[in-house]
């Protein structure tokens, strides 16, 4: 058993962090307070090979690693989740189910231009009614011969005014439930399908959530992606991957807090002395850091089932579960730890507190993870 | 080698465009301290076309000879030509010590010489002494900040002659000049070979200078990170035109092109000792500290408490630099008025 | 082109701590890094690799652990990489460092020589000049811009106090670079994952052309007599006050001193 950072894991480490610490992290309290999607990051991480990184090479993509791509959405996320979330979608909702169950033509269409960063890929399977109940699809793909038309429309996609490539759930046969829902790759500027309003969020506000509409939508027969009736089942594989992707996000922003109050509270005197030295603070911190290493063993274990081949469902589950909630309790308490300052927009801990929160409701909320890991326990 | 052949305190008197560097003065006054406690002479090289005529200043201000080369080659600085005739100089000469600024010129010349007459060479020195070694003898000791100026090093060069080093500017301290003060001037004619000039001029081009060189200005008003922009320098330089004084920059203004990389204060910048340094809106790395610590005055304005800088400043202020810097240009200009 | 571009694995002085009561560098968790004008170096080899096709060979002197510096070298863009490691070269100041790698680069295929303005740990700026100078090579330090013309001689922006001087040099030569100037790449992900594939050779002395008595120790004429830490003053009073009270004690300050 072997839990170090294989020579490449090491350089590549030290590339994110570096890209991370200088590139994404002066753009964060802007990207948070005008709600603005960091294009500039994206094109930098495309012409670098993070927008593709554990896409094989023959697809254009760095030939990397789960672990890898996992590993540069934390160090993003340390800094700025809303970063964090833009590669995790794009990877693990977009790349992933075309790498995994497109035809070699698809793969070859999509991939070189999503691992370039080209193209920006995003997922929906979310309705207004189809929340965690994700089979009441209401969004339908009509077969029209040598057409498919969809109507309906996904709320809450991450990235979507700025992606060009959607994975799109709908139905393709009411009467068979699930196994009726079928999975189509959707181009933007495709005849009826537009972008809606934009949410206005809590956290991650630089996002681009957006809603999408499908009006008679025409999407060519080549773009269903797997075999019909199986979209149900590819957009849960697709979470379970997505699941170690944004768990690697809260375990980003549970390190950048525990890094800022790390450093705050040895800066920090109060009573003569830095608050670092109190014995609550020392008690309060080391359990945290305790939580935050036990969410990365989990998460790192997942990602490295998922590079073996292995089952890893119920693994992403529970590292999203924990590393959701400790993100929350940490950034909690690093506001906790920061006073008043930590209140104010003048320290980054309170963004990190808006943005855990997220961790713990999207790809599937805290009680869904529950919910698979309880389903593997008992089945 | 027979180090007792070598005798003397030689200084790089540095000039661009006719114009004698202050720092080769400074140097001067370093050398003269030296000499003086080994009983030698100092020397000054003064290269260059048309410059013989500044060598009566270089002995005004302590030297005893100077040694002119005026040489249409030496017009310019360019590497070759200048190592060619110091290093003829020093062959011919045998200097115990050869001293010159840590500039762009300085830190060209000094290693090519260094590595030609294969002899020891200190680079940036803030400090230089001469001490009894272990058998009473004078040995020359050469301090410099090493790691970033985490850690100070003395040097020492016991076997090899010349010792040689570069010395920063704005560090030592020039002599009282002595008007009249008398001296030898020699000329030297270095027979050049030619046929190692293979860096040509093409042309120079003059950096905007709306400021002067911040390492002689004797009041410095700084701005870093806090300043965030041009407009914010404005305000500094506001206040500086009322202390009659220059604005400087941290290395992270300039690194972001706000500032030019002349004003920069720091490890990678410039040494400054002015009278007053205000510090606004500057953290305090190391890097910027080692830079600035040895001024008279520090005033440091920052919003971070907690900010290094307070550490070196003999008064801090905590607050917001753009609200106290207009108020205390206007207030100040009205003490001036009274 | 065949270029060398010298580089330095350096601690990063940035966040170097001293020991304050012994007075001695804490080392430990303090990253080693490329020296940040070698890196600004490397840059600008890649550039004209970029734009003219070039083979750029990084070479560095120092213990093994310089491997992984040469593997970020490497995943930037960089076609081969030596490493100079031998117990013979402990101990060399920046004479016998340039003449080691002056024994390298003898023994080497190049058309012009980039190393770093200076090292962050060391700050002398010597090597570079010193390396020239042992290769009989001319030298432009303080080079913030570089190209080929058309004539395949370089065109070169020296930076200096006054400003620019634009340079031009036939044939062979060695530029230290300013990192200033060269914004350097990040590494690619696939230059990451290829970085091991490759080769870095580690050579020992006796691969190169020089006379063993100048090396290291012996062949260095400076030596350290002894290292201190930097006095620190005692720091003077911070208020936390309103901008007009802030006004008054500046202005009182300023009389007292005699400045205003």
């Amino acid at each position: 058993m072997d839990f170090s950072y294989s020579k490449t894991e090491q350089l590549f480490l030290q590339m994110v962090r570096s890209f991370a610490e200088n590139e994404v992290k002066p753009l964060a309290a802007e990207v948070d307070e005008q709600e603005r999607f960091p294009i500039e990051t994206v094109q930098k991480m495309g012409k670098l090979g993070m927008m593709g990184i554990p896409v094989p090479k023959q697809y254009g993509g760095a030939g990397g690693t789960v672990q890898m791509y996992i590993m540069a959405v934390e160090e993003l996320s340390r800094v700025c989740a809303t970063t964090g979330v833009v590669l995790s979608a794009h990877t693990s909702l977009c790349i992933a189910p075309i790498l995994e169950n497109g035809t070699e033509e698809q793969k070859m269409k999509y991939l070189p231009k999503l691992a370039s960063g080209e193209w920006i890929g995003a997922f929906g399977l979310t309705e207004p009614n189809a929340g965690t109940d994700a089979a009441m699809q209401q969004t339908t793909a009509v077969d029209a011969g040598d057409h498919w038309v969809l109507n309906g429309s996904k709320i809450f996609i991450t990235n979507a005014s700025y992606a060009n490539v959607f994975i799109v759930m709908a139905m393709t046969d009411k009467s068979l439930g699930t196994k009726g829902i079928s999975a189509f790759i959707v181009e933007k500027g495709m005849p009826g399908f537009s972008i809606g309003k934009k949410e206005l969020k809590m956290g991650i506000r630089g996002s681009a959530t957006c809603e999408l509409i499908f009006e008679n939508c025409i999407v060519p027969k080549e773009n269903l992606l797997g075999p019909l009736g199986k979209g149900f089942s590819i957009a849960m594989k697709t979470l379970d991957g997505g699941r170690i992707g944004i768990a690697s996000q809260a375990l980003g922003i549970a390190q950048g807090a525990m890094d800022e109050t790390v450093k705050y509270t040895k800066e920090r005197k109060q009573f003569g002395r830095a608050i670092a030295k109190f014995q609550n603070t020392q008690f309060q911190m080391a359990d945290l850091k305790t939580k935050v290493e036990a969410a990365r063993l989990l998460v790192r274990s997942a990602a490295w089932k998922k590079d073996m081949g292995l089952p890893y469902s119920a693994d992403a589950a529970m590292a999203k579960l924990f590393a959701a909630e400790t993100a929350m309790e940490v950034t909690t308490k690093a506001v906790q730890f920061h006073g008043g300052y930590g209140y104010t927009r003048e320290y980054p801990v309170e963004r990190m507190m808006r943005d855990a929160k997220i961790t713990e409701i999207y790809e599937g909320t805290s009680e869904v993870q529950r919910m698979v890991i309880a389903g593997h326990l008992f089945k | 080698m027979d180090k007792k052949d070598y005798k003397n305190v030689f200084v790089f008197a540095e000039q661009r465009e006719g114009v004698i560097q202050p720092v080769a003065l400074e140097l001067l006054g370093k050398a003269r301290d030296l000499a003086d406690a080994l009983g030698e002479k100092v020397v000054a090289m003064l290269l260059g076309e048309g410059i013989k005529d500044q060598a009566q200043m270089l002995i005004e201000f302590g030297a005893d000879e100077v040694i002119v080369v005026d040489a249409p080659e030496l017009k310019d600085f360019l590497s070759e030509q200048y190592s060619q005739a110091v290093g003829q100089i020093i062959l011919d000469r045998k200097p115990s010590i050869v001293l010159y600024g840590a500039t762009t010129i300085g830190r060209d010349l000094a290693p090519r010489i260094a590595s030609r007459l294969k002899t020891g060479l200190t680079a940036d020195c803030t400090k230089l002494d001469i001490e009894p070694d272990k058998d009473g003898e004078p040995e020359f000791r050469m301090t410099r900040p090493a790691f970033g100026g985490n850690l100070m090093a003395t040097i020492i060069c016991p076997n090899n002659r010349p010792q040689m080093s570069t010395v920063r500017p704005g560090v030592m301290q020039k002599m009282q000049r002595q008007a009249g003060r008398e001296g030898i001037v020699t000329e030297f004619a270095p027979k050049f070979d030619a046929s190692k000039f293979k860096v040509k001029l093409v042309k120079t081009i003059k950096a905007d200078k709306t400021v002067a060189d911040i390492s002689e200005a004797k009041i410095l008003v700084s701005g870093g990170r806090g300043v965030h922009d041009k407009e914010g320098f404005d305000k500094l330089q506001a206040l500086a035109d009322v202390l009659g004084g220059q604005v400087a920059s941290s290395r992270a203004m300039v690194d972001n092109g706000v500032m030019p990389h002349e004003c920069q204060v720091g490890q990678t910048g410039k040494t400054v000792r002015p009278n007053l340094y205000m510090a606004c809106g500057i953290s305090g790395a190391i890097q910027h500290l080692a830079g600035m610590e040895e001024s008279d005055f520090i005033i440091a304005i920052n919003k971070d408490k907690f900010a290094p800088i307070f550490s070196v400043a003999d008064l801090g202020i905590v607050g917001d630099l753009h609200k106290i810097v207009p108020m205390l240009t206007e207030r100040i200009k009205k003490e001036l008025e009274k | 082109m065949n270029i060398i571009v010298c580089v330095k694995q350096v601690p990063d002085t940035t966040v170097v701590k001293i020991d304050p009561v012994k007075g001695t560098l804490i080392r430990e968790g303090v990253p080693s890094i490329m020296n940040p004008d070698d890196k600004g170096g490397l840059e600008l080899a890649l550039r004209l690799k970029d734009q003219f096709g070039a083979n750029v060979t990084v070479i560095s002197m120092g213990p093994p652990q310089a491997d992984v510096m040469l593997r970020e070298a490497l995943a930037m863009g960089a076609d081969r990489a030596i490493l100079l490691s031998d117990r013979k070269f402990a101990g060399a100041d920046t004479l016998a460092t340039s003449y080691a790698l002056s024994g390298l680069c003898r023994v080497l295929d190049y058309d012009l020589i980039i190393a770093g303005r200076q090292a962050i740990d060391g700050d002398t700026a010597q090597v570079g000049p010193e390396l020239a100078e042992h290769l009989d090579l001319p030298q432009i330090t303080y080079v913030a811009d570089a190209k080929v013309l058309d004539n395949g001689h370089l065109q070169v922006d020296k930076e200096n106090e006054d400003g620019i001087q634009v340079l031009e040099v036939e044939g062979k030569c060695l530029l230290t670079v300013l990192a200033s100037a060269f914004d350097a790449r990040y590494m690619s992900v696939s230059g990451i994952m290829e970085a091991y594939d490759k080769e870095v050779e580690v050579w020992s002395a006796d691969k190169i052309d020089v006379e063993e008595g100048k090396l290291g120790l012996a062949g260095s004429p400076t030596k350290v007599f002894k290292s201190f830490p930097k006095a620190m003053k005692a720091p003077g009073e911070v208020h936390e006050v309103t901008p007009e009270e802030a006004v008054e004690l500046i202005v009182n300050q300023l009389k007292v001193k005699h400045i205003i």
